[in-house]
């Protein structure tokens, strides 16, 4: 654990090896000033400066400078992919809890065959779990649906949350890191924008391992190259 | 600091979401197999750490953590006139604040069931156990008497509240001091003598819940286990003379307990009650 600090804190110190550099920022905090550079996510112009608009870390991409939340609560987007509880059904669709400010709906026409409306909880009862796509966010509310691949009520398996900020690094680059958790510990995964991961596999301890595996992604922030050092840590655990 | 930054990433994840179905079944499987998430057996504790002399102005306090639940505990003395129907005997007040900063779980406004039960529960495992000497908290018999005040304040709660919160009261208990007393018998907090609180020296109390979800008895559950439950029960236990002695019980939640189940307690609890107090005598 000692180690993996002091390399990562080689890393964020402006360590050769990276292309990119990285370091904590506050907000408000100046990244860098000039007029060359562009911010991007999390950052924005001030005068000739580069500013913070987050806490996260700060990575430079050739002129190209944005933020890389740490914290935060998860903002629903269009196409986001979240998992949710059940909390309600109403008339016309079921009030689904996605773990941000305000509950997610998804109307009974956005289920994938018809379900009539006096058997609703057939189909998705209060307390269920169902992995949905955000349809739209708007001041009435965010609209989700079921429709497409991997996607409605979760059966079997189990979900846990990590930060919504470490989602991108579960995932990696397209998709390496889930496809390399999923090829090696045999599990099917869903990792939600929102945090919440879903894992089904053969067996308990399978499951178990894909579930440490991905703690262990969250918990390396900064860390370069996560993919092999996750290659080596399957080769331990 | 980015160590700091480490701990916000993967640390104690929170979220205001109710436990699914999907959850309670997992768990009841899992412990069916006796499993847990964390590689712990079904009623093994997670690691302990205790820290004193937290707050400045307390006459003793400690910060209690047993895996990621952290608690804040104080022990303020106050001189005060005795309860009319035990003039010969200081007072004990625990009182405790479930601060929405611990959990998403907590809001501010008016105690509700929660907050009332757990100081509650800490009261009666030390009252009842004996572990302060309350004869000897006595100034003036009827007129004048100690009162021994001790505040709970949850920072992280992942779950087993009760029973952190009892460690962090014994332990601030162990530490503190009583301050002096002004020429005109007013409390002088500014001074402070060297007299402990007058403690038994034989017997710490402390209690377990165990949480109950199908067939499956846990101990020191995660607040996601926790929450998973049907049922918990708290005991109180403490030792006088080498002899275990029960001072406290209470039940919640909706299912039973049935009978085999406790007597399968009271066989755990001892040798709980003695690793625990094992792992206690590091920190004293």
């Amino acid at each position: 654990m000692k180690n993996t600090l002091e390399e990562q804190e080689a890393i964020i110190d402006g360590g050769e090896e990276s292309s990119k550099k990285r370091r904590v920022v506050i907000p408000g905090e100046v990244i860098v000033s000039g007029e060359d550079y562009l911010p991007s996510e999390g950052a924005r112009r001030q005068g000739e400066n580069i500013v913070a608009n987050r806490f996260g870390l700060a990575e430079e991409a050739g002129r190209v400078i944005k933020v890389i939340a740490i914290t935060g609560a998860f903002v629903p987007r269009r196409n986001n992919v979240v998992i949710g509880r059940v909390t309600n059904i109403t008339f016309n669709g079921w009030v689904v809890d996605i773990d941000s400010a305000s509950s997610g709906f998804l109307p009974i026409d956005e289920s994938p065959r018809f379900i009539n409306k006096s058997d609703m909880d057939q189909f998705l009862a209060i307390g269920e779990v169902v992995a949905a796509k955000v349809w739209s966010v708007n001041t009435r509310g965010i609209d989700l649906t079921i429709k497409g691949k991997g996607l409605g009520k979760l059966e079997g398996g189990f979900i846990f949350r990590v930060s919504p900020n470490r989602v991108p690094r579960v995932i990696g680059r397209e998709g390496s890191m889930i496809n390399l958790i999923k090829e090696k510990t045999g599990c099917n995964i869903t990792v939600g924008q929102n945090g919440w991961v879903w894992i089904k596999g053969n067996n308990i301890d399978s499951e178990i391992r894909a579930r440490k595996a991905i703690e262990f992604v969250t918990e390396k922030v900064a860390v370069e190259g996560l993919t092999d050092k996750m290659e080596a840590w399957f080769q331990e655990n | 600091m980015l160590q700091n930054v480490e701990k916000l990433a993967g640390g104690l994840q929170m979220s205001s979401m109710e436990t699914t179905n999907l959850t309670i079944e997992t768990f009841r499987k899992m412990f069916s197999a006796g499993k847990r998430f964390d590689g712990r057996g079904l009623l093994d504790l997670r690691p302990l750490d205790v820290n004193f002399e937290i707050s400045n102005c307390a006459e003793g306090s400690a910060r209690v953590r047993l895996g990621k639940t952290e608690v804040l505990v104080g022990v303020k003395m106050n001189l005060d006139s005795p309860y009319p129907d035990s003039p010969d005997k200081g007072n004990l007040m625990v009182s405790g604040d479930l601060l929405p900063l611990a959990s998403p779980r907590f809001e501010q406004g008016p105690p509700k069931f929660e907050a009332i039960e757990l100081p509650r529960l800490v009261d009666r495992a030390i009252r009842e156990s004996g572990m302060i000497d309350l004869k000897k908290l006595v100034v003036k018999e009827g007129e004048k008497v100690w009162t021994v005040i001790i505040d709970i304040y949850p920072i992280n709660d992942d779950g087993n509240l009760v029973d952190v919160s009892t460690i962090g009261a014994i332990a601030a208990l162990k530490t503190a001091v009583i301050p002096g007393v002004t020429e005109e018998g007013n409390v002088d907090y500014k001074h402070r003598t060297k007299d402990p609180i007058p403690l038994s020296k034989e017997t710490a109390p402390l209690s377990f819940t165990f949480y109950k979800l199908g067939d499956s008895i846990i101990l020191d559950p995660t607040r996601e286990e926790q929450e998973a439950c049907d049922v918990r029960v708290t005991f109180g236990i403490s030792k006088w003379n080498g002899q275990y002695m029960l001072n406290s019980c209470q039940k919640s939640g909706e299912e039973p307990f049935t009978s085999e189940e406790l007597i399968k307690i009271m066989e755990i609890l001892p040798k709980k009650y003695d690793e625990l107090n094992e792992k206690l005598k590091k920190f004293f």
